[in-house]
């Protein structure tokens, strides 16, 4: 049985040479070059023909190669003659000619450089940030509706959202706490075993954790798995001109769906915030306990001591704020969404960069401002 | 059928920012006709419905609805001329959160002072006009293409619209589906009295329930011919004839 494709040179004449094909010719046994193939031509070959009588079986490789002899041929000067081919493989080349090859107008590719990438990103952003600014006023209106009664959304949205964001994501939230946890009081307790202090772990893990850390934690979790996928839906509704249906029958896209997800984020941030929080405290303990032998009653007060309400509402109004940010750039990225499969992944993988963007910066100007009001 | 106008378009030109898709659109939809916008593919007959729902505004030119000038209306004007269309988009665009039920009781809940139980009974009632009772309690994404467009159809109708906007009704549809469709819309025009805008380029459909139309020219961007789809065919513009007959000589 054969199983590839045969290729033979036969001189026909002075200046004529004959192509004789046998075999299968299958794409996938590999096809051979169209230039390497002209090349073994003798130097005066000014006519080539083809003979197919041995040809058992082609697929769309022959064409393939036929095609690419054509355009080869015609730049060297020889007279190429499909007329030994099968007529299957005349009537594709004929297909594939009928409409001759356009220059397209249209994009040019990679050319652009560093310089030319960079400002694109910037005029980029400079376009981005008015309509960043503008779902910031239409969400502020929409809080201000909600304020006085007339937001219109279904309380069912805002529970099937708040169970979404809220107890399904306390397995990834516990893990991620309890890990933060450890690696503090680890870290921790190296440096104050220098000054024979470690019972302060139980301080540096409770207000790390309770003020800091957890909500940072929990807001960039909640950004990957929420905020992201907030984006993915909207986004899709956009794509099924769900919007549009709101939009001409004039009912607020921005109360019926980004309200119920604001709020469902900016109540359930905070309380995850809490338990992440509570969950890095059992890990200190743990280490502090198993590790460094301090006695778990010793842990216990010292963490009671360290920890006042002050700390408890730091970290409540930072997960907050965090929540409303993650919430904020989900529903930008969803709604600002294109029309095309595409687009909703650039607006899931936006709104994720989006939020972690604004998280790290509220955190940055928070804790400076907790400081320098000595709270 | 041709009554009084109702939907005077003049001096239209549609795009996006410098990029002009149509211009210098004029044509007059009356009372009761089922109009049809036709042409090939990328021609701006979806960019010319969006103007015309208020989705998006036009380069310039004006829409008159009624007589009253739909993009210069102050906002809650115009959202008020908004509510007397009802529109279907090509997919059906229904919530995909939301029951059929639900999807044709928004509306009407929020645009009616009606109680729970008559917007259900309403609900019924239109979810049965398109053949689709017992299917309420059933979500977008269980139901078939066909469905779906009948679902948004109903929900198009719940407001009783005065003008119903179509986008490509019979794209996706096998041909028997699509002639279903078309004649729920010549039935939902004979027994209503409402004026139907659709948005189309399939021939069937267009011959079948247009009782006026315009081409909209893909190369010249503007409208080229205007009439009833038939007229068209028999002595139109030979491009408008071109397009009627799949490009087959008549």
């Amino acid at each position: 049985m054969e199983t590839a494709w045969q290729l033979e040179l036969r001189p026909a004449g002075a200046s004529e040479t004959t192509l004789v094909l046998g075999g299968r010719w299958s794409m996938a046994a590999g096809l051979p070059s169209p230039a390497a193939l002209l090349d073994r031509l003798s130097p005066g070959t000014h006519r080539l023909g083809f003979d197919a009588v041995n040809l058992a079986d082609w697929d769309s490789g022959l064409p393939t190669l036929v095609a690419g002899l054509q355009k080869l041929c015609a730049t060297r000067g020889i007279d190429l003659d499909t007329g030994g081919l099968p007529a299957g493989v005349q009537r594709l080349l004929a297909l594939a000619q009928a409409v001759p090859e356009q220059t397209v107008a249209g994009r040019s590719g990679s050319a652009a450089g560093i310089c030319t990438r960079v400002g694109a990103a910037v005029i980029e952003f400079g376009r981005d940030l008015p309509a960043m600014l503008a779902f910031l006023g239409e969400v502020t209106l929409a809080f201000g509706r909600l304020c006085v009664g007339r937001a219109r959304f279904r309380l069912r949205d805002l529970w099937l959202e708040i169970e979404e964001v809220g107890p399904r994501a306390l397995p990834i939230v516990s893990v991620i706490s309890f890990l933060v946890g450890l690696i503090l009081a680890y870290l921790g307790a190296d440096q104050l075993k220098l000054v024979g202090a470690q019972i302060f772990i139980a301080d540096l893990v409770a207000i790390g954790m309770v003020r800091e850390v957890g909500a940072l934690m929990t807001g960039i979790i909640i950004a990957g798995r929420t905020g992201a996928a907030f984006a993915a839906q909207l986004g899709t509704m956009q794509v099924n001109e769900e919007i549009d249906a709101f939009r001409t029958l004039g009912i607020r896209a921005v109360d019926f769906l980004v309200l119920p997800r604001m709020l469902a984020l900016m109540l359930m941030v905070p309380l995850l915030t809490l338990y992440s929080g509570f969950i890095g405290m059992l890990a200190g303990l743990l280490v502090a306990v198993t590790i460094f032998d301090i006695g778990m009653f010793e842990y216990y007060t010292e963490t009671l001591r360290a920890l006042t309400l002050t700390h408890f509402l730091v970290g409540l109004s930072k997960g907050s704020v965090y929540g409303a940010m993650i919430a904020f750039a989900g529903c930008l990225r969803g709604m600002q969404c294109g029309r095309s499969a595409a687009a909703v992944g650039h607006a899931a993988t936006s709104a994720v960069v989006t939020a972690i963007l604004l998280i790290t910066i509220a955190a940055s100007v928070m804790t400076i401002v907790y400081y320098q009001l000595g709270i | 059928m041709s009554g009084t106008p109702h939907i005077e378009v003049s001096g239209l030109a549609v795009g996006y920012g410098d990029y002009v898709v149509q211009r210098g659109l004029d044509f007059t939809v009356h009372q009761g006709d089922i109009f049809v916008v036709m042409g090939g593919n990328g021609c701006g007959k979806t960019t010319l419905m969006r103007a015309l729902v208020g989705l998006q505004a036009p380069l310039a030119g004006t829409v008159r609805y009624g007589g009253e000038d739909f993009w210069n209306a102050p906002e809650g004007r115009r959202q008020r001329l908004q509510r007397r269309l009802g529109i279907l988009f090509q997919g059906g665009a229904l919530w995909s959160s939301l029951t059929l039920a639900e999807n044709v009781a928004l509306p009407l809940s929020e645009y009616t002072s009606l109680s729970k139980t008559q917007v259900d009974a309403v609900v019924a009632f239109k979810l049965a006009l398109v053949g689709l009772s017992g299917f309420e309690e059933f979500y977008p994404s269980q139901l078939s293409g066909g469905m779906k467009k009948r679902a948004g159809l109903a929900r198009a109708m719940a407001l009783d619209p005065d003008i119903l906007v179509i986008d490509e009704p019979s794209s996706g549809l096998d041909p028997l589906t699509a002639r279903r469709l078309d004649e729920l819309i010549v039935e939902l025009r004979d027994s209503l009295g409402t004026t139907v805008v659709v948005v189309t380029h399939d021939l069937a459909s267009i011959l079948a329930i247009g009782d006026n139309s315009v081409y909209l020219d893909a190369d010249t961007h503007t409208m080229i011919a205007t009439g009833h789809p038939r007229e068209a065919l028999q002595n139109g513009n030979a491009k408008v004839r071109h397009f009627l007959t799949r490009g087959n000589p008549t």
